[in-house]
């Protein structure tokens, strides 16, 4: 519904959302100015004797006039450059300016902060993958939540009843794709609404795993052990970057290739275009004589795959066990993942890292005690941060991001 | 002369089989549950259970005695309440999976009302009941709102609620400093005060036991309600109409963007209701495992009634039926309640691809355009 609402564009209301943020953060730090001694951040790199040491009330007044400056430029007809330039590094800094006022007087090391965000984006960005094959080919798939619990479940499953922890990831990937195919005969084959059809897939996956946990797993000792860690030769030694994208655990790494893969899948081979094809106009695409039924069979079948390889991800990267419910909507946040991307594959990616901030920042806060009034932020609002962050970017861009015309509609060959 | 111009009365194929063909279609639900229970006997059997006493057992948990009746009763007044709410969206061509959200929020304004106010039960109970409404339906305009105002699909948003409400809740209840919800004098800190006696509702008498509460009356009054408001008032007319065809909607002059807000605010009281009559009839507080997954089944128990109140009546006391009957099975059969689940599942999978169903006991399929579609993608 591109609704253009009471003559206020996105853009002003962000402008005027950096002026007010920009007003309240250098009036807030005006007092403690100053104040001796100087509160001061340590930010550190993860490089040895590196470390910065920042007046947290002057740096985040700085932060707050480049705000204020930024908006207002913004605010102001027939300056569009300069107020893109503006608002986009405004953007930028808000990432330090979040660091700096939390660490205040305490040294944080805002390196790992990123590595984290990008460990714990691992399986939105693979659930929001599973979401681009699925959707580029017409076929909501909503089940990405219950294909990855399906995954962590049998995955570890397999790997309690064979010690093979290889073993267990395959069958995580095996049985995100059965139940992507279940999906499939209902939505594709039997043409049940593809809403519903997710929402029994996800119910489905529920009962399966916490039937398969209490009668199968529940007591069996194989736990607290996950996927080795890896590190990239010659590669993993770069200051900074190393340790942040060459050092880290398989499903990870697959996950980055699986992003550059799709990307060049879906935009630079016949495969590619037929999948868009079908998901765009399938009657157009049937004519030229493309198989629209198997193309979305297959499509939904590897996107069930990837969904089962981030359920793995929990159970066999991370923590090593396995919980009824473990994927916590994740399944749902890649959908939200995958629609900021604009249902391309790097900005999927950029959409899940966004959501993997937003959760490695609530643990960050945890560690680091942070207060508002003087009393500790409650753990709760921390956990909830992800969910909430969902929300606000599904109602700030749905607008603007368009999905696959054909999507949500049973193909009927006529 | 000539003869009347009428055209011959088709042949109709005599007996059962006509019969059949006729009226089967009404019992394609039964023929789901059955069927499903049919699948359950079989995963049962392949795992290793005795699927007989199993399901000996479920029957007797679920109706055995008086107060396994009760117990299913009480059991499912939520899933009944709240498959009202999933059903009244669906009606109006809203997908509403954040009942579970909308019941906690109900369940904390009946909660504050309870323990707050001193009153005389004949307005304390009221107050609660509408605490809850108020409560439920405020916590669903947020998804109403954001989709008639950005077009943000009300499935995820719903989902993202109820994980929000499950952890303020949990705020509300475990916050010490400052001392919010939680009850002071409860030492795990896992739950609220109690509501004071005179906003707990009537319990009603059956067979030797007492358990059984007014809340079941509530949901008894709230069906004939829904049902009254979807197919007998403008308001219910409109929201059909926007929920079948928008286009045609917004020509008759509706205004979609009300309607959708309108409608998961009423399906969000319900929701509410189903939280508060919890709080009022059954556990006297909201705690931390107050009542988890009802969002999901209340979306099947709606589907599994296609929508109608009145099944829903019925799909509800299944629903609470199988869930009252697992822990008997389990201590029978020595197998877990989560085959329950898997039952369930399998209940709403023969619903929702009625084809397979139809196809196996020889029912004619579904004619075009009879199917439900609320799947148009996520721009709204």
């Amino acid at each position: 519904m591109p609704e253009r609402r009471r003559g206020v564009t996105r853009r002003q209301v962000i402008a005027v959302g950096f002026t007010l943020l920009g007003l309240l953060i250098i009036l807030g730090n005006f007092a403690e100015l100053g104040v001796e001694p100087t509160v001061t951040t340590r930010l550190t790199f993860g490089i040895p004797n590196l470390v910065l040491e920042l007046p947290t009330a002057l740096s985040l007044i700085l932060i707050g006039l480049v705000w204020l400056i930024a908006g207002v430029v913004a605010l102001v007809p027939r300056l569009d450059r300069l107020g893109n330039w503006g608002l986009w590094s405004g953007v930028a800094l808000i990432l330090p300016a979040i660091l700096i006022w939390a660490a205040a007087g305490k040294q944080t090391n805002a390196a790992s902060l990123i590595g984290e965000s990008l460990r714990l984006a691992t399986p939105i960005a693979l659930g929001a993958l599973a979401g681009i094959y699925a959707e580029r080919s017409g076929i909501i798939n909503i089940a990405i939540e219950g294909m990855m619990l399906t995954g962590a479940a049998f995955g570890f499953a397999a790997f309690v009843f064979t010690g093979n922890i290889w073993f267990g990831v395959a069958t995580a990937v095996m049985l995100g794709s059965v139940m992507a195919l279940i999906h499939g005969v209902l939505s594709i084959s039997l043409r049940t609404d593809q809403i519903i059809s997710g929402t029994v897939i996800n119910i489905l996956a529920i009962g399966v795993t916490g039937y398969l946990r209490r009668q199968f797993i529940v007591d069996s000792s194989g736990g607290r052990v996950t996927l080795p860690q890896i590190s990239v030769p010659l590669l993993s030694e770069i200051p900074i970057i190393g340790p942040l994208f060459f050092v880290g655990k398989p499903i990870f790494f697959t996950m980055v290739m699986l992003v550059l893969l799709t990307h060049v899948v879906l935009f630079y081979t016949r495969w590619g275009l037929r999948m868009r094809a079908v998901g765009e106009n399938p009657k157009a695409a049937d004519t030229v004589g493309i198989n629209v039924i198997r193309t979305r069979y297959l499509n939904l079948a590897l996107s069930g795959a990837i969904a089962g390889l981030g359920g793995a991800w929990f159970s066999l990267e991370t923590v090593g066990s396995f919980d009824d419910g473990m994927t916590a909507g994740k399944g749902f946040i890649a959908l939200a993942a995958m629609i900021f991307g604009k249902w391309t594959p790097f900005g999927a990616f950029g959409g899940a890292s966004l959501f993997g901030f937003s959760e490695a920042l609530g643990i960050r806060f945890q560690i680091l005690n942070v207060e508002v009034f003087d009393v500790p932020v409650p753990t709760q609002f921390l956990q909830l941060l992800p969910y909430l962050v969902t929300m606000v970017v599904l109602a700030g861009l749905i607008g603007r991001a368009v999905g696959p015309a054909a999507v949500g509609k049973p193909y009927d060959k006529q | 002369m000539a003869v009347e111009g009428r055209t011959p009365e088709p042949a109709q194929p005599a007996g059962f089989r006509a019969f059949w063909a006729r009226y089967s279609p009404l019992f394609v639900p039964i023929l789901a549950v059955i069927t499903a229970l049919i699948v359950g006997a079989v995963i049962i059997g392949i795992t290793g259970g005795d699927w007989l006493a199993a399901y000996i057992g479920l029957w007797q948990g679920a109706f055995g005695s008086p107060r396994a009746l009760a117990n299913t009763v009480i059991r499912s007044t939520p899933y009944i309440i709240c498959g009202l709410a999933v059903a009244l969206a669906f009606k109006s061509g809203l997908f509403n999976i954040g009942a579970e959200g909308q019941l906690y929020a109900g369940a904390m304004c009946a909660v504050v009302i309870g323990t707050t106010l001193k009153l005389p039960p004949i307005l304390h109970i009221p107050m609660g009941i509408v605490a809850g409404a108020v409560g439920g339906a405020a916590w669903a305009a947020i998804a109403g709102i954001l989709k008639a105002r950005t077009g943000a699909h009300e499935v995820i948003n719903t989902i993202m609620l109820n994980y929000i409400a499950l952890r303020l809740t949990d705020w509300l209840i475990r916050s010490r400093q400052p001392l919010l919800l939680g009850d002071p004098l409860d030492t795990s800190s896992s739950r609220t005060p109690f509501i004071a006696e005179s906003m707990r509702l009537p319990n009603i008498r059956l067979g030797e036991t007492t358990a059984l509460h007014a809340g079941i009356l509530m949901a008894i009054i709230l069906v004939f309600l829904v049902a009254w408001f979807l197919n007998r008032t403008t308001i219910g007319f409109e929201l059909r109409t926007s929920g079948t065809n928008p286009n045609a909607a917004k020509y008759a002059g509706i205004s979609v963007p009300k309607t959708i807000v309108l409608a998961m605010v009423l399906s969000g009281s319900l929701a509410g209701l189903a939280g508060a009559g919890e709080v009022m009839g059954v556990r006297y507080a909201v705690s931390t495992d107050f009542i988890s997954g009802v969002g999901f089944d209340a979306i099947a128990v709606a589907l599994l009634a296609r929508s109608n109140p009145i099944g829903i009546l019925f799909s509800g006391l299944l629903w609470g039926a199988l869930l009252t009957g697992a822990r008997l099975m389990q201590v029978r059969a020595g197998i877990s309640i989560d085959v329950i689940r898997i039952i369930q599942a399998l209940i709403i999978m023969f619903i929702a691809a009625d084809q397979i169903v139809r196809w196996m006991y020889r029912i004619p399929q579904r004619k075009p355009g009879e199917e439900v579609l609320i799947s148009k993608g996520w721009g709204g």
